[in-house]
Order: C-alpha cells, then sequence, then structure tokens
C-alpha cells in the first residue's frame, strides 16, 4: 500500500488553555512522505502540537496550519482527511474488527464492494484476517494497536497521526513493534508525524526528530545529530546517558580532577563544560593517561560491562566497555576520550 | 511431587505453631459463628416476611370470593373481571402516559446527559442538581407548581398532556443520571476524536458512536422512566381530572370506595404491567453481546444511582 505525501507547514503556531501557555509560538516543517517524531516528556507539548495538525486542538490566533497549500488552520478535523491512531487506540467498543475498519469508508459512502476489498486489503496487511468479526474488547494489546492502524489507513489519509501508540504495550511488544511500524512507514510513504516519550522508539523511527521540552522546541535534527550534536543540556540530557567533564579552562585545555582533557579551539570558545557519551571513552594505561580516576563500580550487562568511575571529575562518569572485562572495585584507570567525541555545551 | 511433601511440611509446621490455642478457639468460635448466622438468617426471613407478606396477602384477597371469609371461601376471577371493565381504560392511558414520557425523556435526557457529561463547568454540574430537585420535592408541590402556572389553560390542563408533562419533570433525572454516567466511563470523547478523524460530522459521530455505546445506560434510564411514570401517585393524583385517571389513581379509586377484593385485583392488575418491566431492568442490566465491558458500565450506573 502507497500513499500520496504533502507536506505540513506550521507558522506562529501557540497553544493556550485557561489562561496557560501549554506551546509557545513554534514553527515548523515536515516534508512530504516524512517521519518526524515529536520527543519529549509529558507535559512537553508534543500530543498538543500533534493535536493541531491533527485539527483537534485549534492555534491561537496568529497561528497557521498548513497542508501542501491548503490553509487547513481553522477546518475541523472531519475535514482534514489526517489518518489518526490514538494512545489507548479509541476502538469503537459497539463495532467488530471488520466495523471498525471499515468506518471511515462508511463515512465516505464508499460503495460496499469497495470497501469490503480495502478492508480485506487491510486484514492482511495487518494479519487480522483471523479476527475480523471479534469484537474489539477480545483483542490483545497488539491486536488492538495493529486495528487502529489499520482504520487509520483505510481512508487513504493524506497525513498519518501517532499518538505514543506503542506506549500502552509491554515492553517485548514494544520492541517488536517498532520495527513492523518501522517498514511499514516507509512503505507507505506516507507524511507522518509520531509523538513518543522513548528515545528508542524516536531513533529508530525518525528521519528527524524533534525534542521537546517545556512547549518549546529544543532541537530538530536526525537521530545522529540529536545523539552526537546535541544542542543543548536539556537535550543531551534526554537522550541516552552523558557524562559531566566540570572543571578550569586555561591553555584550551578542560583542568579537572582526575587530570585534563584536550579540545579542540572550536570548541573551546564559549564553552563552559564538555560532555562525552558512555561508549565513547576507551581504558588506557593510567600511567600515561592525561585523565585518570577509580573504579567504583561494575556491572555486567551481557554485551557491555558499565563502569561508573569516580575521582577523574566531580560527577561520576559511566563508561561502557566490551562485556568481557572484568574490573575490580579500586582498580585505577585511564580514560582517553578521542576529541571529536566530546560534546561541548554552554 | 517434589512440591507436596513440602507444602505438608509447611502445613504442619503451621498447625504445630498454632495449636496450644486451638482447643479452645474450636469450642469456642464455631459455635458463636452459628448462632450469629442463624441470627442474620432469623432477621432476614423476617424482614422478607414483613415485605412480602402482605403483598401475597393482597394477591390473594384478589383471587377470593370473600376476604373475611379467608380462602375458604373459593378463589374467583370475578374481582379481575370487574376490575377491568371498570378500569380499563386507565389501563391504556397509563401506558399511553408512559409511553409520550419515555418519548420526551429520550429526546431531551438522552442529548442532556450527553451533554452534561462532555461538559466540565461548573454551570453543568448545577444543571445536574437541579434536575433531580423533583425527585427531592414532594411530588404534590411540583404538580401545584405546574397547577399554578398551566392551570389557565383548561383544554391542556384537562389532557392527559398535563400528566405527561408532570411525570417528565419528575422521571427526567433518571433518564440523564443513567446516559450522563455511560458517557463520562466510556471515554466517548477519544471514541468521538477517533470517528471525528475518519470524517464523521457531529451528527453521523452522535448517532454510529454515542448512542450505540451509551446504550447500557439508555436502555436502564427508559426502563427506570416506564416503571415510574407507571406507578407515579402523588404528582398525578393532583394532576388528574375524572377523565385523566392512570392506573395508580384507579387503584386509590379503588380501594377508597370499593370492596378489598376489588382493590386487591387492582394490584393483582398492577403487578402483571409492572413486573415484566422490573425483570427487564434486571435483564438488561447483565445480559448484554459485550457483556465484559458492559457489565463494568453498568456497575459504573449503579455507583450512580447509588449516590443518588
Amino acid at each position: 500500500m502507497k500513499l500520496d505525501s504533502i507536506p505540513i507547514t506550521l507558522t506562529r503556531c501557540a497553544k493556550t488553555f485557561r489562561g496557560a501557555r501549554v506551546l509557545e509560538p513554534l514553527d515548523l516543517a515536515i516534508g512530504a512522505g516524512e517521519t518526524l517524531v515529536l520527543l519529549g516528556p509529558s507535559g512537553c507539548g508534543k500530543t498538543t502540537t500533534l493535536r493541531l495538525i491533527a485539527g483537534l486542538e485549534t492555534p491561537d490566533a496568529g497561528g497557521r496550519v498548513q497542508f501542501g497549500d491548503d490553509d487547513v488552520t481553522t477546518l475541523p478535523i472531519e475535514r482534514r482527511k489526517v489518518g489518526m491512531v490514538f494512545q489507548n487506540y479509541a476502538l469503537f467498543p459497539n463495532l467488530n474488527v471488520r466495523g471498525n475498519i471499515g468506518y471511515g469508508l462508511k463515512i465516505q459512502r464508499v460503495s460496499a464492494a469497495t470497501a469490503r476489498e480495502r478492508v480485506d486489503e487491510l486484514l492482511a496487511m495487518m494479519r487480522l484476517e483471523a479476527h475480523a468479526d471479534k469484537p474489539v474488547a477480545q483483542l490483545s494489546g497488539g491486536q488492538r494497536q495493529r486495528v487502529a492502524l489499520a482504520r487509520a489507513l483505510a481512508p487513504r489519509p493524506r497525513v498519518l497521526l501517532l499518538d505514543e501508540p506503542l506506549t500502552a504495550l509491554d515492553a517485548r511488544l514494544r520492541d517488536a513493534l517498532r520495527g513492523e511500524m518501522n517498514t511499514l512507514l516507509r512503505e507507505l510513504g506516507v507524511t507522518t508525524v509520531y509523538v513518543t516519550h522513548d528515545q528508542a522508539e524516536a531513533m529508530e523511527l525518525g528521519e528527524r526528530i524533534v525534542v521537546m521540552s517545556a512547549g518549546r522546541i529544543e532541537q530538530i535534527g536526525t537521530p545522529r545529530e540529536i545523539y552526537y550534536r546535541p544542542a543543548s543540556r536539556a537535550v543531551a540530557q534526554f537522550i541516552g546517558t552523558l557524562n559531566r567533564i566540570a572543571g578550569q579552562w586555561s591553555d584550551g585545555m578542560l583542568r579537572t580532577l582526575g587530570g585534563a582533557v584536550c579540545a579542540s579551539a572550536q570548541q573551546a570558545a564559549g564553552a563552559s563544560e564538555l560532555y562525552f557519551r558512555p561508549e565513547d571513552a576507551t581504558l588506557v594505561d593510567p600511567a600515561s593517561a592525561a585523565l585518570r580516576g577509580v573504579i567504583e563500580q561494575s556491572t555486567f550487562l551481557g554485551e557491555r560491562t558499565r563502569l561508573v568511575i569516580g575521582g577523574a571529575a566531580p560527577d561520576a562518569f559511566f563508561v561502557d566497555v566490551a562485556g568481557r572485562i572484568e574490573l575490580a572495585r579500586g582498580t585505577p584507570v585511564g580514560i582517553a576520550i578521542a576529541p571529536e567525541a566530546l560534546i561541548a555545551l554552554a | 511431587m517434589s512440591a507436596l511433601p513440602s507444602r505438608g511440611r509447611d502445613e504442619d509446621r503451621l498447625s504445630t505453631r498454632v495449636e496450644p490455642r486451638a482447643p479452645h478457639r474450636r469450642s469456642a468460635l464455631p459455635s458463636a459463628r452459628t448462632w450469629i448466622a442463624v441470627a442474620q438468617w432469623l432477621v432476614t426471613l423476617a424482614t422478607c416476611a414483613f415485605l412480602v407478606v402482605p403483598v401475597v396477602m393482597s394477591i390473594v384477597a384478589g383471587l377470593t370470593v370473600n376476604y373475611f371469609r379467608g380462602v375458604a371461601s373459593g378463589l374467583t376471577l370475578r374481582w379481575l373481571e370487574e376490575v377491568w371493565t371498570q378500569y380499563h381504560a386507565s389501563v391504556f392511558l397509563s401506558l399511553e402516559v408512559a409511553a409520550a414520557t419515555l418519548a420526551v425523556t429520550l429526546a431531551t435526557g438522552v442529548p442532556a446527559g450527553y451533554a452534561l457529561a462532555r461538559s466540565r463547568t461548573r454551570v453543568s454540574r448545577m444543571i445536574e442538581e437541579l434536575l433531580v430537585m423533583p425527585v427531592a420535592l414532594p411530588g404534590l408541590a411540583s404538580a401545584l407548581a405546574l397547577l399554578v402556572v398551566y392551570g389557565g389553560y383548561s383544554a391542556f390542563r384537562m389532557s392527559a398532556a398535563f400528566i405527561v408533562v408532570g411525570h417528565v419533570v419528575f422521571t427526567l433525572p433518571f433518564m440523564v443520571r443513567p446516559v450522563a454516567a455511560v458517557c463520562a466511563s466510556s471515554d466517548l470523547r477519544t471514541l468521538e476524536e477517533g470517528a471525528a478523524s475518519l470524517g464523521a460530522s457531529f451528527m453521523q459521530r452522535f448517532f454510529t458512536i454515542v448512542l450505540p455505546n451509551a446504550r447500557p445506560g439508555i436502555v436502564a434510564g427508559a426502563l427506570a422512566v416506564l416503571t415510574l411514570s407507571i406507578g407515579e401517585f402523588n404528582l398525578t393524583w393532583m394532576l388528574h381530572t375524572p377523565d385523566t385517571k392512570t392506573l395508580p389513581v384507579g387503584l386509590a379509586d379503588t380501594y377508597a370506595s370499593l370492596r378489598i377484593e376489588v382493590g386487591s385485583a387492582y394490584t393483582i392488575l398492577f403487578f402483571i404491567m409492572t413486573m415484566p418491566l422490573l425483570v427487564a431492568m434486571q435483564w438488561f442490566g447483565v445480559a448484554t453481546p459485550d457483556v465484559a465491558t458492559r457489565r463494568e458500565r453498568n456497575a459504573g450506573i449503579s455507583h450512580h444511582q447509588d449516590s443518588q
């Protein structure tokens, strides 16, 4: 199944509920066929943004929502031709699986034969044929999720909007469905906005990720950009684990408890602290290392061992090494960090 | 197999620990419990008898030839026939009034319950409370108010429509409350958003999603309205004219002016009319296709009614 794709443009969209600003004025351009993930903690405004795009909320005066060249700001959701999957799926309990999937087609007064064909196609695509005539109350969480997706896709929406579609599922199923979802979205080629608070989901599904916090966009970028070049501490700390090196700058070096870290001139300019990811540090001989610490804790996690290293900087470091490496508490170690892996933040 | 012996050992350990006190309890506790159980049964049975015996007596009275001579005087359907010939008009009037009341409460109460459930403003909470006022007030007071205001329009005042108005005032909360409870509990708002996202207009959503999902509440409300309307006396007694006597008003008539056997026969007639409704009320409460979810919802409704 392949759907048409159109770009979405939000211009100065803000939202105030009963005098409380939940979304600061926001500009966002979503490319045709792109999968954009809105990522952030709860209350960051990501769901509100999605609801603005859906037409379930209208932006404060001055805001504008466009689908392609259509200004849809004042159109209610039922006239926007969007497909939406809700967090709890909002399946209709009075209809069976087939009835749910075919609901949008029935509303559009599609002929019964065409509708049946389309519903069958979607049932097959979602592997739901065996459940076609069951009431939705009898379905498992994963099946409900697929029904919700099929229902949203049936009327061939211009835009697909997903509000935490995997959050209601248990962890194992969530991991499996994330992959399926990814394949499906690539195949559909429809412009998709995906809201989640789960960074693994965001990384896997998003072509671009919008990190939001407190009603603002913190950063927009590809998963790699967000991970390796976070724009702010808020982003850096929300995505993955990050180690902070605090200290005093002198001669392009950041001097801290366990030694010094060499940074490029570009990084040193304007930065007050350096950060790095746990997997970007390597252990070296403490005798010749620029930065030294002591193993405080070592946790074997199977494919890797996570070390907690104290004494190198005011905050303990988390460093990931190969699973086979065993180090006792109290072992002195040297830490080397490749200059390009250092993240400088103001 | 290996688990069993260990479990047995555990039990042994437990019983040895308890044993020193066990003889006392074994002799004292069960007997006290038995006494309490017997007392509970007696109280319950006595209460049931207290409530049920008069009803049974009344039914028997309506079927005996002479109540004062007892059942020995023989059983007869004469009184029932007599009541039917004299009062069948009131049976039909009651049914008509109940149907009209139901129609009005459905048309107004269902949208009202839906709107009240969706709106979370203070005004809607006040309206919800105000709706219950006619239930809290004596029926005579509501009737008097209606008479004071509309008594002058004699054509209206003389018609059965006047009684319908009274019944609607009294029964509306019994429709609004369960509908509002279902609408509030089944997360209708999200279901509606789902329908809207699929292109459904407000009216389409209301008829394809809201009404079917509010059905348990509507059915509960409808049955309550029917039974209340058929049995309503206070209001109706004030509002009725000689031409618009409903079943309960006729019942009061027969008790007041005819022999007790006739009045009792009337009670039987009443039973025959209301029992099916009461049974239906219970039956619809449980037996719906989507048993699990509906049961939850029905539980919600009954809580709600309890709190009234």
